[in-house]
């Protein structure tokens, strides 16, 4: 591996900057995900940022699940994200509709429509079990 | 001058949630809004007349994970008034002290995100990090930070031991301390006047004709809270005071919710002193079916005045529930007090009525609109937009 490509990776794994997308889900994991990042659990240790623009994101972190409105929302935020892309289901709807399962409005989980990296289940996770997922996709980063 | 459309949203930094705004401009001052909703819709109302109560339960609690002990309470409330079940003393003390720590949560969570929104960071970082303190309490009352599925048919589903309740006490010494401050804070310091001063401004008669609820209209000075007008579980009892402020601006809707927040504080306190030692949380039988019979329930939820319909037909299903939440009655407002401020103040006076729009967006309403929007092929959508546009420039 050259050494560009290794600071590359160096890079992305120590600054993974993140868009947090809500698509359709109850607030409560936003609160969460919003929560790990505030001075008590304070994500931003890892160097992780949370971004306006999907254009400036690393890992798309989605909460809820994939609503019909949505959707086609979705993707076209999903192609605006710079490869090498991550995504991060957070919350049991976001990785597989959970408790909204059998609604008529949604779709299912995250899964239905973009490919996920990292799955946390709980319905909110705790701010601890989001730090946990983030730590899981760190390693992803670093092996990519 | 020229009529120049932002749109604002499904995703932007300024909202958390994904809805979108038209918002229409002449030069920086806006002159007219078009919320669009409809982008959380997940069908809930329908979902609802297929489970049981108990599965209903937990389904109403995520129409919204900020105000979720509301929800599921106010169903709970509709559920027991259509069968004429009777909760007990503990069990409505309970619900009154889950229901005040989620207002403690929800607006320290608000004002949080008030001050991110006015570039007040150090703010944001300050009351998210007391709001933690609630959330602690919630736990270990519920054994859930968010959504904590207090309540049943006929009761709660946890105690809250006098140690607990201790552990309470100390939690809310912490919290006022803090909010006190908070409220000297955004009482005198001028960052947070000069950006809210003014600003999105509702007088009272246009919130009341729009129907506006909640701190909206509390801070035009509009005396309306359902735990006075029309009380609910202890709210009779309690001894708390309607906090409204009548400068009918943002600044108004930031003091009015610390005040709240104060006098929560003093319900929560007031519950503990009062609270029968013994008793009964829940009955002994789990009551699934509901005998027939129709309700109503209003409750004071964080945002306004929530209000459940619910129709049952004896057997453990509802036969129709129907929701209507304060953001819904909030959101028109929201075009009239956007008119006339700056660009740079729409996200904080869109802000200042605390919008949460997965509440929002389960109402039939929507699926009128939703309709058209599903139904449109391509072609359609272009016609639309052309014709649209059309008549855009003969404005």
């Amino acid at each position: 591996m050259g050494l560009l490509n290794k600071l590359v990776k160096w890079a992305r794994s120590k600054s993974p900057w993140i868009l947090h997308l809500n698509t359709g889900g109850c607030n409560a994991c936003d609160i969460e995900v919003l929560a790990a990042l505030m001075p008590r659990f304070d994500v931003e240790r890892f160097g992780i940022l949370l971004m306006g623009s999907p254009r400036h994101a690393d890992v798309l972190v989605c909460t809820g699940p994939i609503t019909k409105q949505m959707k086609p929302r979705f993707r076209k935020l999903y192609e605006q994200v710079p490869d090498p892309k991550f995504v991060m289901a957070v919350g049991n709807c976001a990785c597989t509709g959970g408790v909204f399962k059998g609604c008529y409005g949604i779709e299912g989980g995250i899964d239905t429509t973009v490919p996920v990296d990292v799955y946390v289940p709980g319905c909110p996770p705790k701010p601890e079990a989001i730090i946990d997922g983030v730590a899981k996709l760190l390693a992803k980063l670093q092996g990519t | 001058m020229s009529r120049v459309t932002i749109p604002i949203g499904p995703q932007h930094p300024a909202l958390h949630e994904p809805e979108h705004f038209q918002i229409f401009v002449e030069g920086e001052i806006v002159v007219d809004v078009k919320p669009r909703i409809g982008y959380v819709h997940r069908g809930i109302e329908k979902a609802l007349e297929n489970r049981t109560y108990i599965q209903g339960a937990f389904l109403v609690e995520r129409v919204c994970g900020i105000c979720s002990n509301a929800h599921q309470c106010t169903f709970m409330m509709a559920a027991e008034e259509a069968g004429g079940i009777e909760i007990s003393e503990k069990a409505s003390f309970i619900r009154t002290i889950v229901a005040e720590l989620e207002r403690i949560h929800s607006h320290l969570l608000w004002l949080g995100a008030a001050g991110l929104e006015i570039g007040f960071e150090t703010l944001f970082m300050y009351v998210w990090r007391d709001r933690e303190v609630v959330m602690d309490l919630l736990e270990a009352i519920s054994g859930n930070r968010v959504n904590y599925a207090m309540n049943i048919l006929g009761g709660v589903r946890r105690d809250i031991s006098p140690e607990l309740a201790d552990k309470i006490r100390k939690g809310l010494d912490y919290l006022e301390e803090r909010t006190n401050y908070y409220k000297k804070l955004c009482l005198e310091e001028s960052t947070i006047r000069k950006r809210t001063d003014g600003i999105g401004v509702l007088d009272p008669i246009t919130g009341v004709k729009l129907g506006a609820t909640g701190p909206t209209i509390r801070a035009s000075g509009i005396k309306f809270d359902v735990r006075k007008n029309d009380p609910h579980l202890k709210y009779d009892e309690a001894d708390f005071e309607l906090i409204t402020w009548d400068t009918c601006d943002t600044f108004g809707r930031v003091v009015v919710r610390v005040l709240e927040t104060i006098e929560s504080i003093k319900i929560i306190r007031w519950c503990l002193n009062h609270m029968p030692k013994k008793g009964d949380i829940m009955p002994e039988k789990l009551i699934r079916r509901v005998p027939e019979g129709e309700a109503y329930a209003r409750f004071e939820a964080q945002r306004g005045e929530l209000v459940y319909y619910l129709k049952s037909n004896g057997t453990d299903k509802p036969y129709r529930v129907k929701i209507r939440t304060p953001t819904l009655a909030n959101i028109l407002s929201v075009a009239e007090l956007l008119k006339g401020s700056y660009i740079a103040d729409v996200p904080i006076a869109l802000a200042s009525i605390d919008p949460c729009f997965s509440c929002e967006d389960r109402i039939t309403f929507v699926d009128v609109e939703k309709e058209k929007a599903w139904t449109w092929t391509r072609e359609e959508l272009r016609k639309y937009s052309r014709e649209f546009n059309e008549r855009e420039k003969r404005w």
